[in-house]
This record gives C-alpha cells, sequence and structure tokens, in this order.
C-alpha cells in the first residue's frame, strides 16, 4: 500500500512539472464547456425564404404573410425570376424557393387544390426534412384558415378528428443543452483519461525512465494502480468544474443523485484509463500512440450516441457498443441527471461497466512487462 | 536541391517504417466514412412506444396497430396507469407513451372528436420531435382513411416539393466534405506539430540546424511527406465514397483538387505554427487536437448547421478555416459550381495560409536566436 501512495506522489509531481499541462488539464474543459454546449443544436431557426410570387393575388400575399409570421422563416428575397432564384440558392444566399404560380388565388377562391412549387436546398439532409416539416404546417394552418373561411360552402360534412396533443417529458421545452451537457461531460473525461494516462506511459518509455521503474521491486499491479489513481482523480475534479458550470451557467436540472452519476463516472474512468494504459503498451512513441488513441476515440465517441440515438444504428453496431464503454456513460449521465434516475434503473448498465472496466485493467496488468 | 531531397527521403522513411502511423493515417479517414455513412444516422427506427389505453376499444387497437406496423416505431408494455408512465420511461428503453382517453372510440364516432396524448422522452430532443411528428403524421393519416376521403379532399394548397443537390435525402453529402475537412486538420496539423516538436524535445533539431540545410528546408522537408500523404488521402476518401455510397463530383476535378492543396497547405502552415509554440509533443497534442479538433467537428458546420446556432457561435466560426473550405467542397463536389462562386472562401483560405506562415516565421526565428544565445 504505502508502495503505491509514494508511486502516486511521483506521478502528481510528474504530471503538474509541466505547467502548461497543469494548466490545460483545468482550463480547457472549462473552454470546451462553454463553447460546445450551447453550441450543439439541431434546433432550425431562420430558414432563410426566397418568394417567387406570379399569382399576386390577396390569396398568395397571406400566404406569404403567414410565412413571415413564424418564427422558422424569413422572406429573405422576392423575385419574378426563377433563374434569379435558382441562382440565391445556388449561391447559398436562400434555403428555399417557394414558387407561388399564377392562378393559385383563383382556384383556391374555387375550392379547387392550389399548387406550390417549393425548392429546398437539401446538402443537409436532416435540415431540408425539418424545413419542410415545417412548412407544411404553416401551410396545413392557412388550409384550416381557409376552410373556416369558406365554412358556409363546406358546412354539412361532419369530419371525425382526433387531437393530438403532446408532451416532452424531463425537457419541455426541448432544451438543447440539457441534452448534449452530460454527454459532453462524459466527452470531457473519456478524453483527459484516454489521451493524458496513455501519454503518461508512453513518454516515461521514450524518455527511457519506465526501466528506471521497472528494475525496482515494485510489483506489474501497483505501477498500473499507481498511473490509474491520479488520472481518476483529475477526471473526478473535471467532472465536479463541468458540472459547476452546468449548473451556473447553463442552469441544468439535476434530477438524480450526485453520487450515482460520480459512481457511474468512476467505473467508466477506470475501463477507460485501463484501455488507455493497455494500449500504450503496444505504442513506443508518443505519437503512435496518439494515433491509436485518436483512432479508438472517435468510434467511442461516434457510437456513443452521443449525437444520434443507438436505437436507430444498424444493428451490429449495437452489438459493438455492447463493449463501448462511452455508451454507458452516455446512457448513465443523461439518466440520472435530466430523468432522476435511481439505480436500479441503470444497475444493468452499471454492472456491464464494472465488467467492462476489470476486463481493460485485467488486459492492462497482463500485458504490461517488467522487462521491456 | 538533393540534399534537400535526401532529408525528404529520411523522413519519409521516418513514416513508413511505422506501420502503425500508416494505418492510421489511411484507416482513421476510412473508419470515420465508413461510420458516418452506415452507423450515424438521425433516423427515428424501432422505437420502442407504450400505451396507456384507457379505453381499449377497436378504434385505439386500431390506431396503435397501424403506429406500430409504421416501421418507425415497435411495441413496448401495455401501461395500466399514470404512474407507470414514469418508470417506463426512466427506464430508457421507452421512447415514446401514448395515451388513449376513456370512451375513445365512442367519443370519436359520437362526438366527432376524441382526443389522445403522446408523452416522449425529452432527454433527447430530437428523438422526441421525431416520434411526436410520426405519430401526429400517423393519426391524421388515421382519422382521413376513416373518412374516405383522399389526401387531396382536405387540402386547399398542395405543395410540391424538389429537393435540390440531394434529392433522395442522404446523409453522405454533408459528411464526406465533413470528414475530408476533419481529416487533413487532423494529419497536417497534428502530424507535423508533432514531428517538428519532437526534433525539438529529443534536441535533434539542434542536431538538424547545425547541419548544412537551411532552417527553411527543414521545414519544408519535414512538411513535405505530409503533404502528399494528405493528398493520397483526399483521393482515397473520394474514390471510397464514390464506391461505397455513390456519391459523384458534381464540380470540376482539378478544382476540387487545387482547393484541396491550398486546404492542405493551410493546414500544414498551421501545423508549424503550433510547432513553434509548443514546448513539448504533449503540449502540441493537447492544442491540436483540443483546441483545433473538437472546434472543427462542432463549429465548423459539419455536423450542425452554423445558421441553426446563436450568433455568437457564428463570429466564433467566422475565425475557423475549416468553415471556409466546407464551405468550397459543398460548391464544388455537390452543387457543382465554378470558381467564381468560391473565389471569396478561397481567398479567405489564402489570406489564413499567409498569416499562419508569416507567424511561423518570426516565431521561429526568435527561437534560433535564444537557442543561440544560450550556447
Amino acid at each position: 500500500m504505502r508502495t503505491i501512495l509514494y508511486l502516486i506522489r511521483k506521478e502528481f509531481i510528474q504530471i503538474f512539472r509541466d505547467k502548461f499541462i497543469g494548466r490545460a488539464i483545468f482550463g480547457v474543459p472549462i473552454i470546451q464547456m462553454l463553447i460546445l454546449v450551447p453550441a450543439v443544436t439541431f434546433e432550425i431557426r431562420n430558414v432563410n425564404l426566397c418568394i417567387v410570387d406570379r399569382d399576386l393575388t390577396t390569396e398568395s400575399r397571406e400566404l406569404v404573410s403567414q410565412l413571415e409570421g413564424s418564427s422558422f422563416f424569413k422572406v429573405r428575397f422576392s423575385t419574378f425570376s426563377e433563374q434569379e432564384a435558382n441562382n440565391l440558392l445556388h449561391r447559398d444566399q436562400c434555403d428555399m424557393i417557394i414558387q407561388i404560380p399564377s392562378g393559385f388565388g383563383k382556384e383556391i377562391g374555387n375550392g379547387k387544390p392550389g399548387k406550390l412549387l417549393v425548392s429546398a436546398d437539401a446538402i443537409n439532409a436532416a435540415n431540408a426534412q425539418l424545413s419542410w416539416a415545417y412548412l407544411n404546417g404553416v401551410i396545413r394552418d392557412y388550409n384550416q384558415k381557409r376552410v373556416a373561411l369558406n365554412g358556409v360552402r363546406m358546412a354539412g360534412t361532419v369530419v371525425p378528428r382526433i387531437e393530438v396533443t403532446s408532451r416532452y417529458w424531463y425537457n419541455e421545452m426541448l432544451n438543447y443543452n440539457h441534452y448534449m451537457l452530460p454527454g459532453v461531460l462524459g466527452i470531457l473525461v473519456l478524453a483527459i483519461g484516454f489521451i493524458l494516462a496513455g501519454l503518461n506511459l508512453v513518454k516515461e518509455k521514450e524518455s527511457g525512465t519506465i526501466e528506471q521503474i521497472n528494475v525496482t521491486p515494485v510489483k506489474k499491479h501497483h505501477f498500473i494502480i499507481a498511473k490509474m489513481v491520479p488520472f481518476l482523480i483529475i477526471g473526478l475534479i473535471d467532472l465536479t468544474v463541468g458540472l459547476t458550470i452546468g449548473k451556473l451557467v447553463f442552469d441544468i436540472p439535476f434530477e438524480g443523485s450526485i453520487a450515482l452519476l460520480f459512481l457511474g463516472s468512476s467505473i467508466f474512468m477506470i475501463a477507460v484509463l485501463g484501455l488507455a494504459l493497455f494500449l500504450s503498451t503496444f505504442s513506443n512513441t508518443q505519437q503512435q500512440y496518439m494515433f491509436t488513441a485518436f483512432f479508438f476515440m472517435i468510434i467511442f465517441i461516434l457510437m456513443s450516441g452521443i449525437f444520434t440515438p443507438i436505437e436507430s444504428m444498424p444493428l451490429w453496431a449495437q452489438k459493438i457498443d455492447l463493449i463501448n464503454p462511452a455508451a454507458y456513460v452516455m446512457r448513465i449521465n443523461r439518466m440520472v441527471m435530466l430523468k432522476g434516475s435511481t439505480f436500479q434503473d441503470i444497475s444493468r448498465d452499471i454492472y456491464a461497466l464494472i465488467l467492462i472496466a476489470a476486463g481493460f485493467t485485467l488486459l492492462a496488468v497482463n500485458r504490461y512487462r517488467k522487462t521491456a | 536541391m538533393k540534399r534537400f531531397l535526401g532529408f525528404v527521403k529520411k523522413e519519409f522513411l521516418h513514416i513508413f517504417r511505422d506501420y502503425r502511423t500508416l494505418i492510421i493515417l489511411f484507416g482513421i479517414p476510412a473508419v470515420q466514412i465508413l461510420l458516418f455513412g452506415f452507423v450515424v444516422s438521425m433516423d427515428l427506427k424501432n422505437a420502442q412506444i407504450a400505451f396507456l389505453d384507457l379505453s381499449k376499444d377497436e378504434m385505439t387497437q386500431k390506431i396503435s396497430d397501424k403506429i406500430c406496423s409504421s416501421g418507425f416505431f415497435r411495441r413496448g408494455d401495455n401501461l395500466l396507469s399514470f404512474k407507470d408512465i414514469d418508470k417506463a420511461l426512466r427506464g430508457n428503453e421507452t421512447k415514446a407513451v401514448i395515451i388513449f382517453e376513456k370512451n375513445f372510440g365512442q367519443k370519436l364516432i359520437g362526438e366527432g372528436k376524441a382526443s389522445l396524448s403522446v408523452i416522449t422522452d425529452g432527454s433527447e430532443p430530437n428523438m422526441a420531435t421525431l416520434a411526436t411528428n410520426y405519430v401526429t403524421a400517423i393519426i391524421n393519416d388515421f382519422s382521413r382513411e376513416l373518412t374516405g376521403l383522399s389526401a387531396g379532399g382536405t387540402l386547399l394548397v398542395q405543395p410540391e416539393v424538389r429537393m435540390f443537390y440531394n434529392p433522395s435525402l442522404q446523409g453522405q453529402f454533408m459528411f464526406v466534405p465533413g470528414v475530408i475537412t476533419l481529416i487533413m486538420i487532423l494529419i497536417c496539423a497534428l502530424m507535423t506539430s508533432i514531428t517538428i516538436t519532437r526534433e525539438k524535445e529529443f534536441g535533434t533539431m539542434e542536431v538538424l540546424l547545425v547541419s548544412p540545410l537551411k532552417p527553411v528546408q527543414i521545414i519544408l522537408g519535414k512538411v513535405l511527406p505530409y503533404f502528399i500523404l494528405s493528398f493520397l488521402d483526399v483521393i482515397m476518401i473520394l474514390l471510397l465514397s464514390w464506391f461505397v455510397f455513390g456519391l459523384p463530383i458534381k464540380g470540376n476535378l482539378i478544382l476540387l483538387l487545387a482547393e484541396s492543396m491550398l486546404y492542405i497547405l493551410m493546414s500544414l502552415s498551421l501545423g508549424i505554427l503550433i510547432s513553434t509554440v509548443a514546448k513539448t509533443m504533449q503540449q502540441a497534442i493537447f492544442i491540436s487536437l483540443v483546441g483545433m479538433m473538437l472546434p472543427t467537428i462542432l463549429l465548423s458546420g459539419f455536423i450542425f448547421p452554423i445558421e441553426n446556432m446563436a450568433k455568437i457561435y457564428g463570429w466564433v466560426s467566422a475565425v475557423l478555416p475549416p468553415r471556409y473550405f466546407i464551405v468550397i467542397l459543398k460548391n464544388v463536389m455537390i452543387k457543382g459550381t465554378g470558381f467564381l462562386y468560391v473565389w471569396k472562401e478561397t481567398l479567405i483560405l489564402m489570406i489564413f495560409t499567409a498569416i499562419f506562415i508569416g507567424l511561423s516565421i518570426r516565431n521561429f526565428k526568435i527561437r534560433l536566436q535564444s537557442e543561440g544565445g544560450r550556447r
């Protein structure tokens, strides 16, 4: 035990000797939280419209003013030339062109459907689909208004109507900050553990100081534990810093128990550190380790479900996610912070994480050779 | 010149000697393209939906069947009371709950009006919005079928949509340019800054500096192999996205490659700049990875459109070169526009390159003098 404590002290001295790293460990997460959390949003605002109104009747103008009134759309241009409109779309000046052909008002007046031509910039498919859905909503409202106006003529047919009311639980306003912050916390911890711990070990190899440890009677598991504990502590401190920022700056609700969140993150951290130390035994230079780490981090993060739901992934990817620690911590963080899930709700994730952490750590202890 | 070539050859040997670096150089872009293409998707598929049916009649049965057979949802538990809702959603398996009011079918036929509620798990805003929208659409469909009216009958305005540039709404159109941008920053900025700081950290830089090679030649020699490798990477990504996803290059290929070269040059000069600032490899890695990589992913408009962010992020991203390169790629690759549409962005990238090179020359010289002074 005393050996471990001395080793840990040595690690801390080593880490903080480099002033830059000492500052970066705490500074970078703060900056990242402040910049990245609010940046990530899929909410659509300000879809720029170009209107080509060839009709110029009351009906068409009404439709345009209805579009202007919605919070999603901004009528930026209106022109009579289709070519000019296409040009605007081409130059990224507008996102959507709405063409109202002449005769639109007349058709509607006669109770016939009036045609609209919509051209959307669909390079970002998700965005295009959403804007299109919003546009349909506006048109539906417009339709209802017209139907009410024409009500006298349409009377007589009772249409059974199903009223749908919807509510979003745990995040009434669909605030994306609430969605991203638990995920970013997970990524921060992941990055700190993965990069710093692995680099640390490889650096000792590169500069030869590891040989000095190897000739001492320090046991393999002592050495690995001593390498893990400092980064575990740093990671948890970073987590605290991140949580404080979340509370103070973004006013994140915290429904569940903090202890549970820290428990989940600690186990996650051990898994990450174990894997980092395991991978570092394969690398001889910091550069090599960096690329290996980066390779795995990209896969972990993209597959963790931070940006896109795991349920939407193909089945084989979901199977791979069973050994992806980031996928578990993403789920645990969100469930505990936003939904107030209890230990029972997340017990399966916790147990799985423990298994993964134990597995990776054993691998690391096993791979590490004192006779390097 | 011969000396310089020898130096370049040495650098190449350094890179090729290590198979890991090579695997990563070409493995990361390939994995990213494939992950983005096959794994990361925003679509709602097979989301588990639970029902709280207070009515239990034929009508509610029909509606729930219709919802579950849509392919978007999969039937979850049948809840018994309102208390169960929280439990179901908290367990994280269930994404949405539908509540039918009492006497749903009776009311619908008798009074012509019945209501149901959709409760979704707002902790995942995207899923929640999508699920609500899909349920609403399915129910609208259902009530239309119920009245036997065709879709057009109730609509006065019929919009017709043309999705420009990407008619089948594929995600690839967005992420292939993004991945190229990201990989270039990674390889050029990160790798060059590491190799140069490595020489500094181990003191071999001094060995190089006292050799008859000029400092400019040393830096160029360090950078040239990465220039070639990144260029190969661009070509590999383009080929991969063409063969696997059938993504065509609509515009001029030469223009595209030329713009890529400019961007590579920009990233390389950024890498050199980082190496003049960082003293150790760890610092270089930290600066390029945390300072460059994450902002590039999140603020360059690659996954998250900049237009949707608060204004201030628009300004922040304005100083990030990747943002401009993505615009160029989108224009040339997908829209098929010519140089006239991207000259502004090209100019901005050139300015960035010039600034980075200028700054690094300044920093580099100062370092040399102080080192000379120490010796």
